[in-house]
């Protein structure tokens, strides 16, 4: 394969970066995901860490030799394809706007749309997980209408309430967690994102295909 | 033997929460590792107490501290003294104590001695702290809220219940041993060598900042916690500023934000981060960050990844040494404990 040319970086002595030259696309995630898979059959890999655009693989040394997983690497990479990853359909209930969705009518004032036209624009979105970061279950989502894009706030707030629905910058995601936050809060959604109890702690996986669904709207 | 027999909270400190070896294993989901910032502490002295190397203790911030126990057990504890005692009588790190019940384990203050400084000190309990497992680990996550004592840092008036220990009556009451630190050839009063590799993003940076990473001498400042040190000195530049995409992170990791002054990721670090890391402290050397005072000096030196390698084979060679001194005076063989994660143990 011509495209795709993986660059390989060390990240201490137990973790290999592997890096695709930008842009990121979702054919190039969905390879790495592939990578992903791969590897953490491979000996000594502890954990393999989808990032965007790249993947972290944790090694376990004394189990596995750096060059001898770079080659491993470098040899399974041109027989990824990006097929065969479907990911799972999830739809989120979202209130948008009022006391839910505090930023609405910034998004609004920025983007020149109505709130009604913001909501109905990014509830009409194909949205797809490009991996878990930041705070547990939070998924970094591609997908974002590129008109709703929206600067972070100046002042990010101490305490975003969990479940919020936000624009940062290009991309539209969910806090799971109460947690400091600059993006633009335009809703909230009844689910919990994340139950470090559950079986499957995190609602989203990478890979996951999400709809928001308008539950109510307050502008 | 029963869980039965706790410990009760009198004073926490700046900052007193449970931990283990951690919860590796679910970083794609955004789960950081977590557990104890000194996994070595923490293995010494649950092997001093007779407990697996898993089992989970308490980390204890700055001193401050007083922990009554309801029923005769042992006790160890590793990294700073901070002027420990036990019902009154000193004790010392890396030894182990018999306790016995209503006894009360204090630390002083962080200021006791100007000619001392620290930073954490890790407590083991025979049978270990006895809190539900969650993702694999009893240790706390504070940023998300879950693991440990009812998912946040210890308060005053907690009661922890303790697991069944390892040792019967006689062991628990067997007069007092130690083992040799760690520390032992570490000057605590003088500058915190960290050994780093150079990170992806290393080439990114100018020359002048490349030299100052090796060759300044960096202040680790108080806005310092468990997501990461933070630290003071010459501003360390790139030659132009490219956005990066977020990217893999892990305890050690030196990221570089906007304002040139570096921050090396600690156990309850994000997963994922956007900001170019321009090197990583080996895994031999983050109890020695774990352990540096507050406002104390640090230097960084450039090594490759076998010295890396060497460096842990000789945390590997102590422990071992450790495990044969302790069973050649009769006491128990570290017990491993394959219910936990063991990150280190390898």
């Amino acid at each position: 394969m011509s495209e795709g040319l993986l660059r390989l970086h060390s990240l201490g002595e137990a973790a290999l970066v592997c890096e695709l030259p930008a842009p990121a696309t979702l054919a190039q995630q969905q390879r790495i995901w592939a990578l992903a898979a791969e590897a953490l059959r491979w000996r000594g890999v502890l954990e393999a860490l989808p990032g965007m655009n790249n993947l972290s693989l944790l090694f376990d040394p004394s189990r596995i030799d750096l060059v001898e997983l770079e080659m491993q690497v470098l040899s399974a990479w041109p027989q990824l394809s990006a097929a065969g990853i479907e990911g799972r359909r999830v739809e989120i209930p979202v209130a948008y706007g009022g006391e839910s969705g505090p930023d609405l009518a910034e998004v609004a004032r920025h983007t020149g749309l109505s709130p009604a036209e913001v909501v109905k624009r990014h509830s009409a979105g194909d949205y797809v997980v490009y991996l878990l970061g930041f705070l547990p279950g939070f998924a970094f989502m591609g997908g974002l209408a590129p008109e709703l894009a929206t600067p972070r706030r100046k002042e990010p707030r101490v305490a975003v309430p969990a479940r919020s629905v936000g624009i940062g910058g290009e991309q539209t995601g969910i806090y799971p967690l109460v947690s400091p936050g600059g993006w633009q809060l335009i809703g909230r959604t009844s689910l919990d994102m994340f139950d470090p109890g559950a079986a499957e702690p995190t609602r989203l996986r990478p890979g996951d295909r999400v709809r928001f669904v308008v539950e109510s709207m307050e502008a | 033997m029963a869980a039965s027999a706790g410990l009760t909270i009198l004073r926490p400190g700046m900052l007193a929460s449970v931990q283990d070896l951690g919860r590796p294993g679910h970083r794609q989901l955004g789960i950081c590792p977590g557990g104890a910032l000194d996994t070595l502490a923490l293995t010494l002295a649950n092997r001093l107490v007779g407990n697996p190397d898993g089992a989970a203790g308490l980390e204890l911030t700055m001193g401050g501290c007083e922990v009554r126990f309801e029923a005769a057990t042992r006790i160890a504890i590793a990294g700073d003294d901070f002027g420990a005692t036990l019902d009154g009588v000193p004790m010392w790190p890396y030894w182990s104590m018999p306790v016995g019940a209503g006894q009360v384990f204090r630390l002083a203050g962080a200021n006791r001695s100007p000619l001392k400084a620290g930073l954490r000190t890790w407590l083991a309990v025979a049978g270990g702290i006895d809190v539900p497992v969650i993702l694999g680990s009893r240790s706390t996550d504070l940023k998300a809220g879950f693991g440990g004592h009812q998912g946040r840092a210890l308060k005053k008036g907690d009661r922890l219940l303790l697991g069944a220990a390892a040792l019967d009556a006689q062991q628990l009451a067997r007069r007092p041993f130690g083992v040799r630190g760690p520390d032992a050839g570490l000057d605590r009063d003088r500058t915190t060598v960290l050994r780093v590799m150079p990170g992806p993003e290393f080439g990114q940076f100018t020359i002048a900042s490349r030299e100052a990473l090796w060759g300044g001498s960096w202040r680790l400042t108080p806005q310092s916690n468990r997501m990461g040190s933070r630290l003071e000195g010459v501003e360390l530049k790139r030659w132009r500023a490219v956005d990066m995409l977020s990217s893999g992170v892990i305890p050690g990791t030196i990221q570089v934000p906007p304002s040139g002054q570096p921050i090396i990721l600690m156990g309850d670090a994000q997963t994922t981060g956007g900001y170019p890391r321009i090197g990583v402290v080996i895994r031999a050397d983050l109890w020695k960050l774990a352990q540096a005072p507050l406002n104390g000096r640090l230097r960084l030196q450039q090594v490759d990844s076998a010295d890396a390698l060497a460096a842990w084979d000789e945390r590997r060679r102590y422990l071992a040494q450790v495990a044969q001194g302790l069973a050649s005076a009769g006491w128990l063989a570290p017990a491993q404990n394959p219910a936990q994660g063991v990150p280190d143990a390898d």
